[in-house]
């Protein structure tokens, strides 16, 4: 250790510098927003808060909890994600062992029909007519439907399955089993660390999606979370260009342009379940994108 | 039915009915794999290819207020390229492709380095906790959507805003700068929020590709006498050459993809002349003002020519790795 030369030692610290700067680019702009959610919100209107609340309290959560609002969006998030998650699960899974058979009939053809709507899609506007034409518009299942099969996740799936040894199901089927047995009662209990793998995917692809419910859904009792967050950020950039002038005029007529704090806040509830689980299934998702790097 | 029986059960069979036959006989025999690809199909065929189908809007004049979609749209009169033609025509092509192109480039340059360059400094840091910490932190974003996302760039833009406070500290300028205000910010603010975001987990790639690295190399170059930058321009770099060609050419692939959520959720009626991609042109047409046939033509046309660069993508990458990556 104590052979390193001057440059070795300069080599060193610049690695440091630079890393230590990326920790900051990323992580402070969390803690940045926590403070200000901390902070209190009129307080928070004088601005410069940078590393510590400058008066302290959970008043923010408390607001954001007593809105209606945000409780549906709360509840809507957490149900679509769950039944969302599980339902592609099982959709996409039982898709990806088909497709592992080669054997299967016009496997070729299957293949290609899926793999080609990674490639080329209708866009937005034909996707919303036929949205609208099958009915799925102010319904809760728009939330599952349209995002039920990733073809990406599936690959990954099939990849896995086709790694199991062809001979455990082959003993199952001289045991008698058919295809459904094998599936459910032996493929999909070796698939489990990437049916967790996808499964994580899938929620935060959920918890995360504000599209369908900003665009499909007008219903205040279907917006999620992420949605809600939209509408805030657009009331407050509607804000923050009015003159100052403009801005203490509306807020002594007491409309409710939500203050930083308040948005901080809402932002820090939509962002908290994400900081907690993924340091748990950050290892899990490092290894889904090597295995779909390494796939190919 | 009859026949059908007949030819079954005798031996001397016209070659012909065999192969129909063991389709058959095939098909019986997968039924359950093909209940188990049931919803997948259903749901490709509603949700994929119907709107497929419903790009024939793109080609007529298409009425909303006549009726059900289906009815209306085959119904509705045909115009050809119409549609295509006033959007090439009109002054908004030239500067809706000039902010796509602008937005996805400045991002490729911030953002196809950065990883790179973590993933080498990660490499060469021995310090464990100090390592899995940036990494912890460095993905983060990535988890986050870009709502979120979104509202964090604009708090921390915003005229009293830590990045403004930090330029103030730094005496850089004495007044606040209104970034999200000023359309000549938005293609950065953009590239380095993308990067922000995705930086940290595009790295585990090269990290890959780092550690498959044979580790008698760096020994045999220590004894040659080579320092740590040459060890990194002499083993890392060429090692890691044949993944970063990939990669970029792969990210050339998405030129017209510009993102629909951060030029939709970060720009603003100031900066429009800006902000508007293909994408969010295409939404505010079709869902916000109802052109709907217009708003189609538009994103037919991002979709064919991004496909079409998808496809040369794909076979250039073919080409240079040896197999395809799809």
């Amino acid at each position: 250790m104590n052979s390193k030369t001057f440059g070795e030692r300069l080599f060193d610290a610049a690695l440091y510098i630079f890393l230590a700067g990326i920790f900051v680019v990323t992580f402070y702009p969390f803690w940045n927003i926590l403070v200000i959610s901390l902070n209190d919100a009129t307080d928070t209107l004088r601005g410069n808060l940078y590393f510590w609340p400058r008066s302290l309290t959970f008043e923010s959560y408390r607001t954001i909890f007593r809105n209606p609002e945000i409780w549906s969006a709360l509840q809507v998030t957490v149900l679509r994600t769950i039944i969302g998650t599980a339902l592609s699960m099982f959709c996409i899974s039982m898709l990806a062992y088909s497709l592992s058979k080669r054997y299967l009939l016009g496997w070729k053809y299957f293949s290609f029909f899926f793999v080609f709507t990674m490639y080329f899609g209708g866009g937005l506007i034909p996707t919303y007519m036929v949205i609208k034409s099958v009915g799925l518009i102010d319904s809760f299942w728009v939330f599952i439907f349209p995002g039920l099969i990733g073809v990406f996740l599936m690959i990954l799936v099939r990849t896995f399955i086709e790694q199991i040894p062809g001979e455990v199901e082959e003993s199952a089927k001289i045991d008698g089993a058919n295809d459904l047995q094998i599936f459910f009662r032996i493929v999909m209990p070796l698939c489990v660390p990437v049916l967790a793998t996808i499964g994580l995917f899938l929620a935060i692809g959920h918890w995360n999606s504000w599209y369908d419910s900003y665009v499909y859904t007008y219903k205040p009792n279907l917006k999620t979370l992420q949605a809600v967050l939209v509408k805030i950020l657009n009331q407050y950039q509607t804000a923050g260009m009015m003159s100052d002038a403009q801005q203490l005029a509306q807020s002594s007529k007491q409309i409710p342009v939500s203050t930083e704090s308040i948005r901080m806040a809402t932002t820090m509830v939509a962002t908290l379940p994400i900081i907690m689980v993924y340091p748990f299934v950050q290892k899990y998702f490092v290894k889904g994108m090597m295995m779909g790097a390494i796939k190919s | 039915m009859k026949t059908f029986t007949k030819v079954r059960e005798n031996p001397q069979v016209p070659a012909l009915a065999i192969p129909q036959r063991k389709t058959w006989m095939k098909f019986k025999q997968q039924k359950f794999l093909f209940l188990m690809m049931l919803p997948a199909v259903i749901w490709a065929l509603i949700f994929a290819y119907t709107p497929m189908v419903g790009l024939y809007m793109s080609f007529v004049n298409y009425q909303p207020t006549l009726g059900a979609f289906w009815q209306t749209l085959f119904s509705s009169e045909f115009v050809g390229f119409k549609w295509f033609d006033y959007f090439f025509s009109n002054g908004d092509f030239l500067l809706i492709m000039r902010n796509t192109l602008a937005s996805t480039l400045i991002t490729l340059l911030f953002s196809f380095p950065m990883p790179i360059l973590i993933a080498i400094a990660i490499n060469e840091i021995k310090n464990v906790a100090f390592k899995k910490t940036v990494q912890t932190a460095s993905y983060l974003p990535y988890f986050i959507s870009w709502v979120i996302a979104a509202n964090i760039i604009v708090t921390l833009l915003s005229s009293d805003g830590a990045i403004n406070g930090l330029l103030k500290f730094l005496h850089i300028t004495n007044e606040s700068v209104l970034f999200l205000q000023h359309g000549k910010y938005f293609w950065w603010i953009v590239a380095l929020g993308n990067t922000w975001k995705d930086m940290g987990y595009s790295s585990i790639m090269y990290l890959a590709a780092i550690s498959s690295i044979n580790p008698e190399l760096y020994e045999a170059a220590k004894v040659d006498g080579a320092n740590r930058f040459k060890q990194i321009r002499y083993i890392t770099l060429p090692h890691l050459k044949p993944t970063i060609v990939i990669l970029l050419i792969l990210a050339l692939g998405g030129i017209l993809n510009a993102g629909f959520d951060q030029h939709f959720l970060l720009g603003n009626d100031l900066t429009k002349d800006y902000s508007d991609v293909l994408s969010t042109y295409s939404f505010r047409y079709g869902i916000q003002n109802g052109m709907f046939s217009y708003a189609s033509a538009v994103g037919m046309f991002s979709s064919v020519v991004a496909f079409i660069i998808v496809v040369i993508v794909n076979f250039i990458a073919k080409r240079v790795n040896g197999h395809s990556l799809f």
